[in-house]
């Protein structure tokens, strides 16, 4: 049959693959390519820059005070004339953010993989983790820092770690489990025992809920790192920082610090985006689309 | 000669008490080596419980069963059956290749026998040229035969088939039966299809095992006499279409006794 077959089917899966088998053609696809990504980031672009002009032209016009809400070009010359402090703080905030974040997924991917095995563990831990999921950990910072002391760099380590924690373990277990049960048929079908089910099946089913929740956690291991800090400790962190200039009036440098969390927090969730791309360019949502 | 298959009043229940539902009753079935047997019949006849019950994807209430000569357990854990779902059930973060060599690696099979048995595979299902694609980078008809790749990878003796056709476009469905047959004939593996449709069950089988639902049973057997080597022109046969009439009429006389 097939030639025929094949045919047929190829005219419906053309794009997909010329995608990829098309390097051929890689200057035509590399303009159409760059009108594509400007085609799709251009509103983005200028909604943010719209935004801007008018926080810029309204604290203008209304004489807002900059302990209020200072002028993007004030907040600009700040993060320019700052910049080596601003970014030497939110290195050492990033530190104590992405040992939590690591520390607190390398926890949370082995009770999901013990949780995934063992019904025992799960239906005894999974309803206690939920709840204390819906706790706002933050909370525990004083209590670190009690526990471990303010220096300690440890005491806001293990406040991220907390945090991160309970979303990439839930998440990751519940990827673990709910595995299409057409795949576990299959497996049975041909005497697969429970390591080689789970090494090929339910690990890269879980993926994408483990990536999903990691995207989550950078977000929180940053706010728990600056929480965290806000309490007390070394100076030369991003909390500690921000909640100084602001104590001395100087709302600019505070929120050019601000910027550089918010930056710090973007660069974070694109490298987690990277390695998602990487580990898993199989998935629904790399493929292209035409 | 062993029978492949042989069931002796077996029997399925789901549920218990006031909620069970008998799916399978007395079921008595001898398939031999080289069968083509489909099971036909309406929803709800238990064709696809008997296919699960064989290979061992459920157990049986009632009844015995061997299959080689053993219990559908231990025929399983031997590896005796391949098993082609109604979804090709691939894994999308394999390529095509990898997808066929799966079962080999669960087995153990060294990396470079694997890659021959795939190719191999590949090759007997005519999709050489796609052995580094992503299973949603090919058409349903593709996705399917990658799965008959997979699941006769491995030499199994039994082919279990569960509609696995079925969602597929006529034009396609029909290719897919010549693909079907010729690896039958190649491969000399047993095949037992389910399938609710009249004309692809004659056109496949050997033997056609008619089913009736409420409780699920063999009703009645059809032998297909057609020639074994089958192409178009069959379908245009007069024998064919008597068969399909046959057939027909053994599904209403089923449907008939239950009321």
């Amino acid at each position: 049959m097939t030639e025929r077959d094949d045919i047929i089917h190829e005219s419906h899966e053309t794009s997909v693959v010329t995608a990829f088998e098309g390097s051929a053609t890689v200057g035509l696809l590399g303009q159409s390519a760059i009108r594509r990504f400007t085609g799709r980031y251009t509103p983005a672009v200028l909604a943010f820059l719209t935004v801007i002009l008018v926080w810029e032209g309204l604290t203008r016009l209304f004489a807002v005070q900059s302990f209020i809400l200072p002028k993007p070009s004030e907040i600009m010359a700040s993060f320019i004339e700052t910049s080596s402090t601003i970014w030497g703080v939110g290195l050492n905030t990033l530190i104590e953010a992405a040992s939590g974040f690591l520390l607190g997924t390398t926890l949370a991917v082995a009770t999901s993989l013990a949780a995934a095995r063992w019904v025992g563990l799960r239906e005894g831990m999974l309803p206690m983790a939920v709840a204390l999921n819906a706790t706002p950990i933050a909370a525990l910072a004083p209590i670190f820092n009690n526990w471990f002391g303010l220096t300690n760099p440890f005491s806001k380590i293990g406040v991220v770690a907390v945090v991160v924690y309970f979303p990439v373990m839930i998440n990751t277990t519940r990827g673990l489990l709910e595995v299409d049960p057409a795949e576990l048929e299959l497996m049975r079908s041909v005497a697969a025992p429970p390591t080689e089910v789970m090494r090929r099946v339910q690990i890269p089913s879980a993926l994408p809920y483990f990536f999903a929740s990691m995207k989550v956690a950078t977000a929180l291991s940053l706010i728990a790192a600056i929480i965290a800090e806000y309490f007390g400790g070394p100076q030369d962190v991003l909390g500690q920082y921000i909640v100084n200039r602001a104590q001395l009036f100087q709302f600019p440098d505070a929120w050019a610090a601000i910027l550089v969390a918010s930056l710090i927090g973007m660069a974070f969730y694109a490298l987690i985006l990277l390695a998602e791309r990487v580990f898993m360019p199989w998935h629904v949502s790399m493929r292209r689309r035409e | 000669m062993t029978a492949v298959v042989e069931a002796r009043g077996v029997g399925k229940v789901f549920g218990r008490d006031a909620d069970a539902v008998e799916a399978l009753k007395d079921i008595d079935l001898l398939l031999s080596p080289g069968d083509f047997a489909s099971l036909i019949g309406p929803s709800g006849c238990g064709k696809s419980t008997l296919l699960r019950l064989i290979g061992d994807l459920a157990v049986p209430s009632a009844g015995e069963l061997t299959v080689n000569g053993k219990t559908p357990g231990q025929a399983r854990l031997d590896r005796d059956y391949g098993m082609v779902f109604q979804s090709a059930t691939l894994l999308d973060w394999r390529t095509v290749k990898k997808n066929v060599e799966l079962p080999l690696e669960i087995m153990g099979f060294e990396s470079a026998s694997r890659a021959a048995k795939a190719n191999e595979m590949l090759s007997l299902v005519q999709l050489e040229r796609f052995a580094s694609h992503f299973p949603w980078q090919l058409s349903g008809g593709m996705q399917q035969r990658v799965a008959i790749a997979r699941a006769l990878a491995f030499n199994p003796s039994i082919l279990l088939m569960d509609e696995p056709f079925g969602a597929l476009d006529e034009m396609t469905r029909e290719l897919m039966q010549q693909e079907v047959l010729r690896i039958w004939e190649e491969t000399a593996t047993t095949v037992i299809f389910v399938t609710h449709s009249i004309p692809e069950a004659v056109f496949l089988s050997t033997r056609v095992l008619v089913m009736s639902p409420r409780p699920g049973r063999i009703g009645e057997e059809v032998t297909i006499d057609l020639p074994i080597r089958r192409d178009e022109d069959t379908r245009e046969a007069p024998r064919y279409f008597e068969l399909i009439t046959e057939v027909r009429e053994a599904l209403r006389r089923g449907d008939r006794s239950e009321a």
